[in-house]
């Protein structure tokens, strides 16, 4: 029997116990690689059709798993595969249109689209939003049952795009969207393990898909939801965190806002400073840590000193694109 | 029981227990290093999920594991290391962080000799000499 690797819209023929980086290579196709040993993850790629055996996917994190990341040099295919690299897997485009616009706080707007027949997410995935040429990237708030996708976005000063989308962009428009992809989404592999979830600003907009879509799938361990801002102003969803926490009794919101010291209804620090303070032991919990990159990264770091396994923290920083031409001008003195 | 003795000597590799011990050390060993302030500062602002896997490697390595790595890899891939002053007082702390490492997984002592003198090997690659 011939098998075949589907990569970059052309087939190979494999021999039987190639792998699919010796394959692909045997063709001339490049594939980063290092040790070749499954060791080094330099020739990480991921199959979009095809069964891939838990031989080649040691050390990857479970959500990685999950959708299909492999060893290149460990995977050895006993029937058709279609791969590819981890970064080129946003190919198919959407057409969605926007049916609703609200401000959720002064900067944070929340857009919802209609969602496309055939768009595959998981709660907590994000996409991008193209417009003529430029895109940017989006974290989904809804779930994959509502019949829309939700995203919240902040104006930046200066930021074209979030102003595009904020302020042009009218309901009953348009818009192309590019494929779901990221690793920060619940999985149902363990329903009684603490999970520990941490967001700044709009980072909250992954965390609320994935804190429902847990609930959904019938999470038994508690949930703790930190959410931070500068000041209470940066706050959103407060009413509906605090309704889900009072309808699931594992599920606990805490508020922060950092750089208000008159705040009374919200925990006064960081949101990742607080959590810490909550729970200074991590070992056996899951964390989602989305927004700020400096907070995902401190807190990835402490979190896993805290005693979380690197696996067990899944991180989304939301790195902010505004074209240096763009920034607003100094002001003259 | 005349089979065992026939049987060739098993790998230090397949002894300590394979992948799945080295997946059970790299998270002890990383968070080791990551708290040690004598070299904690040389994996600054580094990807934790990417570094996590070089550690791996090492791990692997120093267990006596399949790897590919040549002197001259360790040479380039600790060059810029050096230059930041990484010595010998450095690949001492690490020395230390990978047998604690093995201690507390209740590796016998004899086998931990084994992993170090493998990790010894290294030191002048490592360290440029």
């Amino acid at each position: 029997m011939t098998i075949e690797i589907t990569f970059n819209d052309r087939t190979y023929p494999v021999h039987e116990g190639e792998s699919v980086l010796d394959g692909l290579e045997r063709h001339g196709v490049a594939v980063p690689s290092s040790c070749r040993n499954g060791v080094c993850q330099s020739c990480l790629m991921r199959a979009t059709s095809g069964e891939v055996p838990a031989s080649a996917q040691s050390g990857l994190k479970p959500t990685q798993k999950e959708r299909g990341y492999f060893l290149a040099c460990q995977f050895k295919p006993t029937g058709n595969v279609t791969v590819a690299l981890p970064d080129a897997a946003d190919q198919r485009r959407f057409t969605a249109r926007v049916v609703e616009k609200t401000r959720l706080n002064p900067t944070v707007s929340r857009i919802r689209l209609s969602k496309p027949q055939d768009f595959q997410f998981k709660a907590g995935q994000f996409m991008r939003v193209y417009r003529d040429g430029e895109s940017r990237s989006y974290s989904i708030a809804s779930m994959p049952q509502q019949d829309y996708l939700e995203l919240h976005i902040k104006v930046f000063p200066g930021g074209h795009f979030s102003s595009w989308l904020c302020q042009t962009v009218q309901v009953g428009e348009e818009l192309t969207i590019g494929e779901a992809t990221g690793d920060c989404f619940y999985l149902a592999d363990n329903l009684d393990q603490p999970l520990l979830m941490i967001a700044t600003g709009t980072g909250l907009a992954p965390l609320w898909g994935v804190v429902r879509d847990a609930l959904a799938q019938g999470h038994r361990g508690e949930i703790h939801i930190f959410h931070g801002s500068y000041v209470r102003d940066g706050l959103y969803y407060m009413d509906e965190f605090a309704a889900l926490a009072a309808k699931f009794p594992n599920v606990r919101y805490y508020p922060c806002v950092s750089d208000d010291p008159t705040e009374s209804q919200a925990l006064r620090g960081q949101a990742d400073v607080q959590a810490l303070k909550h729970f200074p032991k991590l070992n056996g919990w899951r964390l989602y840590l989305c927004g700020n990159p400096d907070m995902v990264n401190t807190m990835k770091r402490k979190a896993f000193l805290a005693g979380a396994s690197l696996k067990d923290i899944l991180a989304d920083p939301f790195i902010v694109t505004v074209p240096r031409q763009e920034l607003p001008e100094a002001p003259a003195a | 029981m005349s089979q065992a003795v026939n049987a060739a000597p098993k790998s230090l590799y397949d002894r300590i227990g394979g992948d799945a011990a080295v997946n059970a050390a790299v998270d002890i060993f990383y968070r080791k290093v990551l708290a040690d302030d004598r070299i904690n500062r040389f994996f600054e602002g580094v990807d934790m999920d990417r570094q996590a896997a070089k550690q791996k490697a090492f791990l692997t390595m120093a267990f006596g594991g399949p790897h590919n790595y040549t002197g001259a890899d360790m040479r380039r891939g600790h060059a810029h290391l050096v230059k930041n002053g990484l010595n010998d007082s450095h690949f001492d702390a690490v020395m230390e962080n990978l047998a604690a490492t093995l201690t507390e997984l209740n590796v016998p002592a004899a086998l931990i000799a084994e992993a170090a003198k493998i990790a010894e090997s290294t030191r002048n690659d490592v360290l440029g000499r």
